[in-house]
């Protein structure tokens, strides 16, 4: 199970480093969401993958799932929502104000 | 009493999320944000007093027991850079009293101000790695939102950058803390340094050390800087000066604490990498300092020289090296706000920021005039003045390092920043008077009691640094040793 999700976080971020590469906004920022994406089921499975355990340690059980990266990937899944947020708001906001969403365009030289 | 080093985090977050229901009321939020601020002074100072007397002090959240719960760690080197983190916060609101329009004042200016504080010194207090991201992103999203505040054509496209170079060193960061997870078990700075000191630091770990070391590079502006001098240039100055002082040493703080705490066991692949792109940030800094004919792009590539320098004493990692890197960053980020408040006023009086269109300003400003001068001598490093006695120990550490490269460097990058900064008080303040006080664009009213703390910090600093003396070296006691850290977290209890 762990080698297939490793598989899978593989290739996510392949994706989003091919998105994030090129030179459209909206690309990029779908990008920057897979490759959070990718990092979040990294988390999980580095906790180890277990089926049929229930994440709470009542004593004597033998089967658990450790809590600890469900409560990590809580908290970045919130903060990766708001900045995403963010970031999309500030796209839509450049791009009416510079009337362009390649990034090439927005490099900016000396004088701009 | 251990309970109070929750106060320098919570009183700005609570401060800030008043303001945002006093929206109308600028007067209450300003004179609120200096109390705030007052108030998280005296307590670091308070802290800084008991930790000298009785060693680190802990809180575990909640009662949890360590490595459990969630802790906050004050010793000496995370509260000396609370108490600096807040005298520059205060000095630099009372700069934005005179320089923030109305209108970023109605927009929440000062509670994200406060957020902004609250992230900075909950990054210096945290003593978990999963809390270090969590204070990273308030921190982040509040610089985020600074950047943008006015919203100019060329601050939107300098924040876009900003913005999607640290969500990708955040995903990184996130990386990192899952290999950590998976290969220790645990979080807590003091859990991990245990685990990894037991099972020996081996190519896997060093590979996430160095994958840590370049998130946290991004951050810090070492050797990954590009996003630097676009972002730190264009947001109004009490902005800038407060990014350019605290930000980067956030990621400093954080290199400064990995290396010395976690992944000290292989000094000679880690901390000589860190020499590496030290040397490398302070000679592409000082190449971009001297190339540049205007202010804010000369003193934000000062920034990126400063940060190369801090390094080079973390990677000689000896007393004297730690020494002098404590002293430096205090003297940093003092000094770094006190320069980009100036410049910032310089830009303010005569409507430009090209050194070549400005002159003369010495007349018509003298205190002005010397007070630059006295924060160009300290960023350079002359004797007495607080740059002095960091560049000495850095010089010295490294030396004894038998890193003579990395030190010979430093002394190299110092003579840039000469050029650079004498650049800037040649055209700005000496030759023909260009404008008389009449024309100028803008006046001094009000924003020169924000510059005099600094100016006199700096020279008490470098007069008399025997008053920090005993709290640097008890901080560095605790840097080059782990084990009274780690003790100081579990206070005699079980290991898991």
């Amino acid at each position: 199970m762990e080698t297939l999700v490793a598989i899978v976080i593989g290739i996510l971020f392949t994706i989003g480093t091919y998105l994030i590469l090129s030179n459209q906004m909206l690309r990029i920022i779908l990008g920057l969401s897979i490759l959070s994406h990718a990092v979040n089921l990294m988390i999980i499975t580095m906790g180890g993958l277990k089926q049929g355990g229930p994440p709470l340690l009542a004593e004597n059980t033998t089967r658990f799932t450790d809590p600890v990266p469900q409560a990590l990937i809580l908290t970045a899944i919130v903060i990766n929502f708001a900045v995403t947020a963010f970031l999309l708001v500030l796209s839509y906001r450049t791009y009416k104000m510079h009337g362009t969403d390649n990034m090439d365009e927005l490099r900016g030289n000396r004088h701009g | 009493m251990d309970k109070i080093i929750i106060l320098p985090v919570i009183l700005p977050l609570i401060a800030g999320l008043v303001f945002i229901l006093l929206r109308s009321y600028i007067k209450v939020q300003r004179i609120l944000s200096v109390v705030t601020l007052v108030a998280v002074m005296i307590t670091s100072i308070f802290m800084m007093v008991h930790i000298n007397q009785h060693g680190i002090l802990t809180m575990q959240l909640g009662n949890w027991q360590a490595p459990f719960g969630i802790g906050i760690v004050a010793d000496m080197f995370s509260t000396l850079l609370v108490l600096t983190t807040s005298i520059v916060a205060i000095c630099c609101v009372i700069f934005a009293f005179k320089t923030i329009e109305k209108e970023r004042e109605e927009h929440y200016f000062y509670a994200l101000f406060l957020f902004l504080i609250s992230g900075v010194i909950g990054s210096f207090l945290t003593g978990d790695l999963f809390n270090l991201y969590v204070f990273f992103e308030v921190l982040l999203l509040a610089s985020y939102v600074l950047v943008t505040l006015g919203g100019k054509k060329v601050q939107l496209r300098e924040a876009m950058k900003y913005v999607i170079i640290n969500i990708l060193s955040s995903i990184l960061f996130l990386v990192g803390i899952a290999y950590m997870y998976s290969i220790t078990g645990t979080l807590s700075f003091a859990h991990i340094s245990v685990r990894i000191a037991e099972a020996g630091q081996d190519g896997f770990i060093t590979t996430v050390a160095i994958l840590f070391l370049l998130v946290f590079a991004v951050k810090a502006g070492l050797f990954l800087f590009y996003w630097l001098p676009g972002s730190y240039s264009v947001p109004p100055t009490a902005v800038s000066a407060v990014f350019a002082a605290l930000l980067t040493k956030v990621g400093i703080y954080a290199i400064i604490r990995m290396f010395t705490l976690i992944f000290y066991h292989e000094p000679e692949i880690t901390h000589v990498f860190i020499g590496v792109l030290a040397a490398l940030t302070m000679i592409l800094g000082g190449i971009g300092a001297i190339g540049y004919w205007e202010i804010e792009k000369i003193l934000t590539y000062n920034v990126v020289i400063g940060t190369g320098f801090i390094l080079a004493g973390l990677a000689a990692f000896t007393h004297n090296g730690l020494l002098g890197a404590t002293y430096y960053l205090i003297h940093d980020m003092i000094i770094k706000a006190l320069i980009f408040l100036i410049g910032g006023v310089i830009v303010y009086l005569t409507g430009t920021n090209n050194l070549k269109e400005m002159s003369g300003l010495i007349r018509t400003h003298p205190y002005l005039g010397w007070m630059f001068f006295i924060a160009a001598l300290s960023l350079i490093g002359i004797p007495p003045l607080s740059g002095f006695i960091g560049k000495v120990f850095i010089t010295r550490g490294t030396f004894e390092a038998d890193l003579f490269w990395l030190g010979i460097i430093g002394l190299l990058a110092s003579l840039l920043i000469l050029y650079s900064i004498m650049k800037v008080f040649m055209n700005a303040f000496w030759g023909e008077t260009l404008l008389s006080e009449e024309e100028e664009y803008g006046s001094t009213k009000g924003v020169m009691v924000a510059i005099s703390i600094l100016t006199f910090i700096t020279i008490a600093l470098g007069i008399g640094p025997e008053f920090i003396q005993p709290y640097v070296d008890t901080a560095v006691e605790a840097l080059m040793n782990p084990q009274l850290y780690i003790d100081a977290v579990f206070g005699g209890n079980d290991i898991p």
